[in-house]
């Protein structure tokens, strides 16, 4: 395989797991922000 | 897209930078259709709809933010066993003619990135479960991609003709998983929603073998016609629905669903014993073609109605009985 082609192909592979590594990181927050909201509520 | 067939077709295009750009994009459309196949989305859907159901019957109420957590976790469990199986039975695949146009044998995926691609999913869907919903949940959707890799893909889908009446179990559990995502335990109601997939799984799969059967001696998968014939394929997938039709009633005389469900799941249940007596009393495949089409439908129909009573919040039990839920 032509390193272009290798190259191109590593780019794709890094931005569908840049993008799910971004996913992720706002997905946490969320679940974050509910089980601490739920948690003072809770305590309150 | 085979590897050959990449590397001529970026060296081709290489002299050109805007045909370039479009191809990569195209490149990356394609490779991101063939990781979403490895998913099997169709069967997803109907995983996905089940556990959404299971979460929607189950006493209490759960974040929409952590509701769709557990969904997602759900999708993305029940894809990358998918993708794993694809891996494992690569070899059946490619000799079958319903799934040859499969990633793996087009060539389009490797059967090691399959594989990591299914296990990364695997731990990453049965952590996120546990560190956002609640580990009984994430212990239901492990036991879940377990039984669909280890015990039905690579135990019992080459060794035995009851191949899917045991490993139907992996895809019966969703609504477990969905009830224990919002109640944190399992009881009585989501087992026997389990038992309503679990019997319903051996009647769609044989009506599929059924017509498929050649496709299934090619490659050497015990299926029920291949092992015992048409004749013993068409009596056992009356014998099944002649259990599954009444099963789905427990939920209603248990008072766990009402008579909208209940006059529902009989009605739905009698369309699918008539097909069930086509396919006995007939010898074509019109019959059995029929069932495997109708009885996804049924399944989701008879999800859909305990949907439907929730969110109408009609009244529970069946009429006499004290109410269950």
């Amino acid at each position: 395989m032509p390193l272009h082609d290798e190259h191109r192909r590593r780019r794709g592979r890094n931005i569908a797991l840049g993008v799910v590594l971004g996913a992720l990181v706002v997905l946490f927050y969320l679940i974050t922000m509910v089980k601490m909201a739920g948690r003072a509520g809770g305590a309150g | 897209m085979t590897d050959a067939s990449y590397s001529s077709a970026s060296s081709i295009e290489a002299g050109n930078p805007g045909l370039d750009v479009a191809s990569a994009a195209s490149d990356f459309g394609a490779r991101t259709a063939d990781f979403i196949a490895l998913l099997k989305p169709r069967v997803m859907f109907l995983v996905v709809f089940t556990g959404l159901v299971g979460m929607v019957v189950a006493p209490g109420a759960l974040h929409p933010v952590l509701a769709f957590t557990a969904l997602l976790c759900i999708a993305v469990g029940a894809g990358a066993s998918g993708a794993i199986n694809m891996w494992f039975d690569a070899d059946i695949d490619a000799v079958m003619e319903r799934t040859s146009a499969r990633p793996i044998p087009l060539g389009r995926i490797q059967p090691s990135e399959a594989l990591g691609f299914g296990s990364v999913l695997s731990v990453g869907s049965v952590a996120v479960m546990g560190l956002g919903v609640n580990w009984v949940a994430a212990l239901w959707l492990a036991i879940t991609i377990g039984f669909y890799v280890f015990v039905y893909t690579m135990w019992l889908k080459r060794r035995t003709p009851q191949n899917i009446v045991i490993g139907g179990a992996a895809g019966a559990f969703p609504p477990m998983i969905g009830w224990a995502a919002v109640t944190g335990d399992i009881s009585l109601y989501p087992v026997l929603l389990f038992g309503i997939i679990f019997l319903w799984t051996p009647p769609h799969f044989w009506a599929l073998a059924l017509y498929r059967s050649d496709d299934y001696a090619r490659a050497g998968v015990p299926m029920l016609p291949v092992v015992a014939g048409e004749a013993e394929t068409r009596r056992q997938i009356l014998y099944y629905s002649l259990v599954l039709v009444p099963f789905t009633l427990v939920p209603w005389l248990l008072g766990y669903t009402g008579a909208l469900y209940g006059i529902g799941a009989a009605l739905l249940g009698a369309g699918l014993l008539v097909l069930a007596a086509q396919i006995f009393r007939g010898s074509g495949m019109a019959a059995p073609k029929r069932m495997f089409a109708y009885s996804i439908l049924y399944l989701f129909l008879l999800f859909a109605l305990l949907l439907a009573e929730r969110w109408l919040d009609l009244p529970m039990g069946f009429p006499g009985l004290a109410g269950g839920a």
